[in-house]
């Protein structure tokens, strides 16, 4: 029974094979609504599968998953109804104005005359399209165009909404003004379910979820997810002369990478290596190259860094 | 007497009918570096790369490549990968290298090839169809192919659009070892995390140049520092610290807000501690990213060499 305090979407031991392929693994986690979720992997990681069931496009092998309450293996078309989905290559008709991409959504969604203009006019002042609405869609910025198809996918009130890559491209001011509207949505009630290879787009959700090779590998706040970076030493080297303090350091035994980054240089310790240790030894590799360089620093781990890290322990 | 620039754009001017795509861009790659040229889509990077190339003649400004006139410079030095660079699918990973080795007519084609085979890590898929690679492998090997002809200056358009962090971080790793041989690096990326990992950038948006330094200076030049508060319920705290007069601005990120102080040096310390109903789990003091000092720029209007 769905009820305000059941979860948005509840997923336990869910699989799905192909063949002899398993491309999802007992994968369990849970969002609630007003929750901004973030499930990331790389490719092939069976993050799309995953979606794919999760919007009754897909039957699992097994275990269940229930959206907005809703079964996917039995009442996969119930489950549609009940969700919103926008993506990068969301299809707006360019041809065609903004009201009336609107107005065609409303029909595929089968919403009823009076109903659609009381959700039209909801989400055109969410999305602030008001002043567009005779646009036509080819004519509009980046910006808009991710605005208009994240109402066109609000258009029905979704509980659940899926946001696939929602941000890629779009001006940073755009970037801001679109997560700022998808807190307010959550803050709403909406469940948002979001799913990216951008990490920086990752930094907006409240709890993230990690899949490699199939399976969960972690899942947690943003900030709990770098704090269990805590056993690897990450170092950070300014220079004038980067390629040069690259070059002393790629072969130093005791870093596993080191990567040009702005001015300077960034690099793991191999495991076992202490912070302390490692700081000393490069500090010295860098004085017996010649190459000038701030002392070395202790650099604070990205959600890149923490997903790299998981991906090889995951192997 | 500094270098001559291996790529240059000086005040380019360039108009498809009524859309303006350059309207002054200039910024100018030294020789050994990584540079990123950094905006959104629509703000001109695709059209200034194709200026560059010779593709596209510009209505006003100039274009450089290695000192020259890149319509009538030497094509040979300059390598460029583009959003939709195409392999032949139907061809090996050794034969798509082959074909564009061929193609630019590479002396001692098989070392090369072999070498860029070692360099990329794609040894063992040598005789893989390339439409049966991954992304990223697909991504690596037009890289290479990108590479064939010891370009001496490289042109990367969006490399690393649609490719998972995984295969992002090693192809970072390649472009690196490229700078090390002494590459000279042009690319352009929509994602400002990104930027950071270039020797300089320039930061445009509608086909001008809003800011140009090394990524440092850049956040420097924003000289503001950010508190990053983790706290629970967040949506709470931002709205109590949004109705304070001592901030300017409260951005909410997942589990945390960062939180711009409208006084420099405030620590907004007693404030923090005493918002009803919020539990604050730590506090630190952090740079502005370059995603901040972007927004600033565009808001301020401030526009700069």
């Amino acid at each position: 029974m769905p009820g305000a305090e059941s979860p948005a979407i509840s997923v336990r031991d869910l699989t799905r094979r192909f063949g002899g392929l398993t491309a999802v693994d007992r994968v369990t986690f849970e969002t609630g609504r007003g929750e901004i979720f973030a499930l990331l992997g790389p490719n092939g990681a069976g993050k799309s599968t995953t979606i794919r069931m999760l919007c009754g496009l897909l039957r699992p092998t097994s275990g269940s998953a229930r959206v907005a309450g809703v079964d996917v293996a039995s009442e996969p078309d119930e489950v549609k109804r009940r969700i919103g989905y926008m993506s990068q290559r969301f299809g707006l008709y360019g041809d065609l104005r903004v009201e009336e991409n609107l107005e065609l959504y409303a029909a595929l969604y089968g919403l009823r005359r009076a109903r659609y203009r009381e959700r039209r006019d909801w989400a055109v002042s969410l999305t602030q399209l008001g002043d567009r609405l005779r646009s036509r869609v080819a004519e509009l910025s980046g910006g808009y165009r991710q605005r208009l198809a994240l109402a066109c996918a609000l258009l029905h009130e979704p509980e659940v909404v899926f946001l696939d890559e929602p941000t890629g491209g779009v001006d940073p001011v755009m970037r801001r003004a679109f997560f700022a509207l998808i807190d307010d949505l959550a803050a709403a009630g909406t469940a948002v379910f979001l799913t990216t290879h951008f990490l920086d787009e990752a930094e907006y959700c409240h709890r993230l979820a990690l899949v490699a090779s199939g399976r969960l590998v972690a899942q947690g706040t943003p900030t709990s997810l770098k704090a269990r970076l805590a056993g690897e030493v990450l170092l950070e080297v300014r220079s004038d002369r980067p390629g040069a303090a690259l070059a002393a350091l790629s072969r130093l035994p005791i870093l596993a990478e080191a990567t040009l980054f702005g001015g300077g240089v960034h690099a793991r310790a191999a495991p076992g290596v202490g912070e302390a240790e490692a700081l000393a030894e490069v500090a010295r590799a860098l004085r017996a190259a010649g190459v000038p360089a701030a002392p070395p620093a202790a650099a604070a781990p990205t959600l890149e860094d923490v997903f790299l890290a998981l991906v090889r322990e995951d192997g | 007497m500094s270098a001559v620039p291996a790529a240059e754009l000086s005040e380019a001017r360039l108009a498809f009918g009524p859309v303006t795509a350059l309207d002054g861009m200039s910024f100018a790659v030294r020789p050994g570096e990584m540079f990123g040229l950094v905006g959104p889509d629509g703000s001109g990077k695709t059209t200034a790369i194709r200026a560059l190339l010779g593709l596209l003649p510009l209505q006003g400004g100039a274009a450089r490549v290695l000192g020259r006139d890149p319509a009538a410079g030497d094509r040979g030095a300059v390598g460029y990968l583009s959003q939709r660079f195409t392999l032949y699918g139907d061809l090996t990973a050794q034969e798509n290298l082959e074909f564009f080795g061929e193609v630019h007519r590479v002396p001692e084609l098989r070392a090369r090839r072999d070498r860029l085979l070692a360099f990329t890590r794609l040894e063992r898929f040598r005789r893989w169809r390339a439409d049966r690679l991954s992304g990223g492998m697909q991504k690596k090997l037009a890289l290479a192919c990108t590479l064939v002809h010891t370009p001496r200056v490289l042109f990367l358009d969006e490399p690393t659009t649609g490719v998972d962090p995984v295969s992002r971080r090693e192809l970072w790793g390649l472009l690196s070892e490229l700078i090390l041989g002494g590459m000279s690096i042009l690319l352009t990326t929509p994602y400002l995390d990104e930027a950071e990992r270039c020797g300089r950038l320039a930061l445009v948006r509608a086909g001008r140049t809003l800011a140009c330094d090394t990524p440092a200076a850049l956040r420097a030049s924003r000289p503001v520092r950010l508190l990053e508060v983790v706290c629970s319920p967040v949506r709470r705290a931002r709205d109590l610290l949004a109705a304070s007069p001592r901030v300017e601005e409260v951005q909410p990120f997942g589990d945390r807000l960062h939180v711009l102080p409208r006084r420099r040096g405030d620590d907004l310390a007693d404030l923090l501690g005493t918002l009803e109903g919020v539990a604050v789990a730590s506090v630190r003091s952090a740079e502005p990213s370059l995603e901040d000092v972007f927004i600033w720029r565009i808001r301020s209007g401030a526009a700069g060499g």
